[in-house]
C-alpha cells in the first residue's frame, strides 16, 4: 500500500465541497453524523461507472455488463475484508442502514418472534432501530423492551442483564450513539447475549467511519451500515449477517436477482447474497461505496480516530468555557461529536444563526426522540466531526456560539 | 373585495420597506429576534396538543377566531427565530377576512430575504403554519358561506 495519507490540508483538498462558501463564509461542515462530505475519487467512480460501464448487472452477456458487474461484485469483496467477514456472501446490498434493519425485522424477526416474546433495544437508539421492532411487535404480539441510560448517556449493564429472560429472543444495539456520541461496549453486551443464545444486531450508521469494525472478533450476528455516513454516496449501505442465520431466512422483497427459477406454481430463490438483492441494485452506489472504502483505508483508521478524537476533546476543552452551555452525552467512551443545548436559546435559533456563519451543524432531536425525552431537552445542537475537519473550524463553531449568545 | 386583498399586500409592503433599511443580514435577524421576543403571542393556556404544528425543529401553536366577519390569529414557538417570523405572518394576515387569507401569496417573506424559512425541511413549522393559517381561513370562509 502507498503512504497513508495524514496531512489534513491534503485530505480537505480531496473534497471539492469544502471549497465552497455559504452566505458569503467559507464552509464549516460540522454535519458529519447526518451524512459526510465525498472526496473526488468517490464522486470520480461513480461518474466513471455512468461515463463508461453504465448497464444492468448479473444479467447481460455483453462486456458492459460483465464490466459492471465485476465491479459490483469486487466491492463486495472490498466490503468483506473492510468488517472482516468470513464470506463475501454474508455481505448484502442495502439501500442503507434503515433498509438493513427493514430487512432482518421483517425476514429474521418474522420468522423467530412470537406472541410475548421480547426483543431488547437501548434508551439511545434513533428512530431506524425503534420503529421497524414496533412494527414487528405489533404485528406478532411481542415486547419490545428498553435498556436504560444513565445520565450520562451511558448503557446500564446491570440492567441490561436484568432484562434479559426466558422469552428474549432478539437485541438491536447501537454501536455509537448518533446524538450523545457514546461508543457502547458492544463486545461485552454480545458476549452476555450469546451466553444465553440470543442474536444481536448491531446498528453501526454512526461507528464504521470512526472504529474499525471486525464482525467475526465482535461475533455480531447482523451489522448494518450506510454508505453517506463513511464518505460514499447515499442510498447504499450493507447488511452483514453470519451465513447460517443469511441462509435460515426468507427473501424479504421478490423480483430480479433474488429468482433461481419461476413458474405460475413456484419459484425458488436464489442463494446468498442475491436472495436479498431483489431487483435492480444502486450499482452506481456500490461502486462509490468501494471507493469510499478506499479513501478510508488510504488514512487509516488510527489517523482518523485519533484526529477526530482530538477535535472532540478539544471542540469540549473550548466549548466548556461558554457558559450556560450544557453536554448532552458526557460518556466515557464517545466517538468524534459534542452535543449541546444554551440556557434559553433553542437549538433552531442557534443553527439559524451559525448557518449565516457558513457554519452547518444539525439541531433537533437528531431523529432520537425518546433520547431528548429522556435528557428533557427540545433538541440539541450537534457537531459531529469527520477526518477533514480542523482545530480551527472548531474555534470559528466557538465564536459563533459566543455571537449566538450575544444576539438573544 | 380587491380592497381586502390589497390591504394584505399594503401591510407586506411596508415589511418590506422596513427590511430594506438593513445593511446586513445581522441587523435583519436581530430585528426578527425583537419582533420574536416582543410579543405575548398567544395566552398559556391556549398551548395546548391539538393547536400545536410540529415540527422537526421547533414547535408552532397557532390558534384563530372569526371576529366580525375577520380571522384573529395567536400563536408562538419555542424558538424566536421562528416567533419574530409568526409575528410577521400575523400581522399581515390577521384582522383579514377570510377570502383574502385564502388568496395571499405571502411572497414577503422571499422578499426580504428569509426564503430559506419558507423550504420545507428548513422550517416545517413555518411551511405547516401558513398552511394551517390558510386552513383556517378557508374553514372561516366556507362557514361564513353556508350559515347553519
Amino acid at each position: 500500500m502507498s503512504e497513508l495519507l495524514t496531512d489534513i490540508e491534503a485530505i480537505r483538498a480531496q473534497f471539492p465541497i469544502l471549497k465552497r462558501e455559504v452566505n458569503g463564509k467559507p464552509l464549516i461542515y460540522l454535519d458529519n453524523g447526518a451524512t459526510s462530505q465525498k472526496p473526488q475519487s468517490v464522486i470520480d467512480a461513480i461518474s466513471h461507472y455512468y461515463e463508461y460501464e453504465n448497464s444492468n448487472i448479473h444479467r447481460g452477456v455483453h462486456t458492459l455488463s460483465q464490466d459492471a458487474t465485476a465491479a459490483y461484485e469486487d466491492v463486495r469483496k472490498k466490503v468483506q475484508k473492510f468488517i472482516n467477514a468470513k464470506y463475501d456472501h454474508e455481505v448484502i446490498f442495502t439501500s442503507g442502514t434503515t433498509g438493513g434493519i427493514n430487512l432482518v425485522a421483517s425476514s429474521f424477526g418474522e420468522n423467530l418472534v412470537r406472541k410475548g416474546d421480547e426483543i431488547l433495544i437501548t434508551a439511545m437508539e434513533h428512530h431506524s432501530n425503534i420503529v421497524p421492532w414496533q412494527m414487528l411487535c405489533e404485528r406478532k404480539g411481542a415486547i419490545l423492551k428498553v435498556i436504560p441510560i444513565s445520565k450520562e448517556g451511558e448503557i446500564d449493564i446491570e440492567e441490561f442483564k436484568k432484562l434479559i429472560g426466558p422469552k428474549t429472543e432478539l437485541i438491536s444495539l447501537v454501536h455509537v450513539s448518533n446524538s450523545l456520541g457514546t461508543i457502547n461496549p458492544i463486545k461485552e453486551m454480545i458476549d452476555i447475549a450469546h451466553a444465553q443464545n440470543i442474536p444481536v444486531m448491531i446498528d453501526g450508521a454512526q461507528a464504521i467511519h470512526h472504529i474499525p469494525v471486525d464482525v467475526q472478533e465482535l461475533d455480531c450476528d447482523f451489522y448494518v451500515f450506510s454508505a453517506h455516513k463513511m464518505y460514499g454516496p447515499t442510498g447504499v449501505g450493507i447488511l452483514y449477517g453470519k451465513e447460517e442465520l443469511l441462509n435460515d431466512m426468507a427473501p424479504w422483497q421478490g423480483g430480479g436477482d433474488m429468482i433461481k427459477n419461476v413458474t405460475f406454481e413456484k419459484t425458488t430463490y436464489n442463494e446468498l447474497p442475491h436472495k436479498f438483492e431483489a431487483g435492480t441494485p444502486n450499482i452506481a452506489g456500490g461502486i462509490g461505496l468501494g471507493a469510499a472504502i478506499d479513501f478510508i483505508n488510504s488514512i487509516g483508521y488510527d489517523f482518523i480516530g485519533e484526529h477526530e478524537a482530538e477535535l472532540s476533546r478539544f471542540a469540549v476543552s473550548q466549548l466548556r468555557d461558554i457558559k450556560g452551555l450544557r453536554f448532552i452525552g458526557t460518556a466515557k467512551e464517545r466517538a468524534g461529536l459534542v452535543s449541546f443545548v444554551l440556557d434559553g436559546i433553542h437549538p433552531y435559533d442557534t443553527g439559524v444563526i451559525l448557518d449565516k456563519l457558513g457554519i452547518a451543524v444539525r439541531t433537533g432531536h437528531h431523529c432520537t426522540q425518546p433520547v431528548m425525552n429522556f435528557f428533557e431537552v427540545p433538541g440539541t445542537v450537534r457537531a459531529s466531526f469527520a477526518v477533514y475537519n480542523t482545530k480551527q473550524e472548531v474555534i470559528r463553531l466557538v465564536e459563533g456560539i459566543e455571537r449566538v449568545k450575544r444576539m438573544f | 373585495m380587491v380592497g381586502t386583498v390589497g390591504n394584505i399586500e399594503r401591510k407586506e409592503q411596508e415589511i418590506i420597506d422596513e427590511f430594506s433599511l438593513f445593511d446586513d443580514w445581522m441587523d435583519k435577524y436581530e430585528h426578527i429576534i425583537s419582533l420574536g421576543k416582543e410579543l405575548p403571542l398567544i395566552e398559556e393556556g391556549l398551548k395546548t396538543e391539538d393547536l400545536l404544528i410540529k415540527g422537526c425543529q421547533s414547535r408552532v401553536w397557532l390558534h384563530a377566531k372569526l371576529e366580525n366577519g375577520k380571522v384573529i390569529f395567536t400563536a408562538d414557538s419555542d424558538a424566536i427565530i421562528t416567533k419574530g417570523i409568526i409575528n410577521l405572518l400575523i400581522s399581515v394576515l390577521s384582522n383579514e377576512e377570510p377570502d383574502a387569507i385564502v388568496n395571499a401569496d405571502l411572497s414577503f417573506i422571499d422578499q426580504i430575504g428569509l426564503k430559506e424559512h419558507l423550504s420545507p425541511t428548513r422550517s416545517n413549522g413555518l411551511v405547516s403554519m401558513v398552511k394551517q393559517m390558510k386552513l383556517y381561513a378557508l374553514a372561516f370562509k366556507t362557514q361564513l358561506n353556508n350559515p347553519s
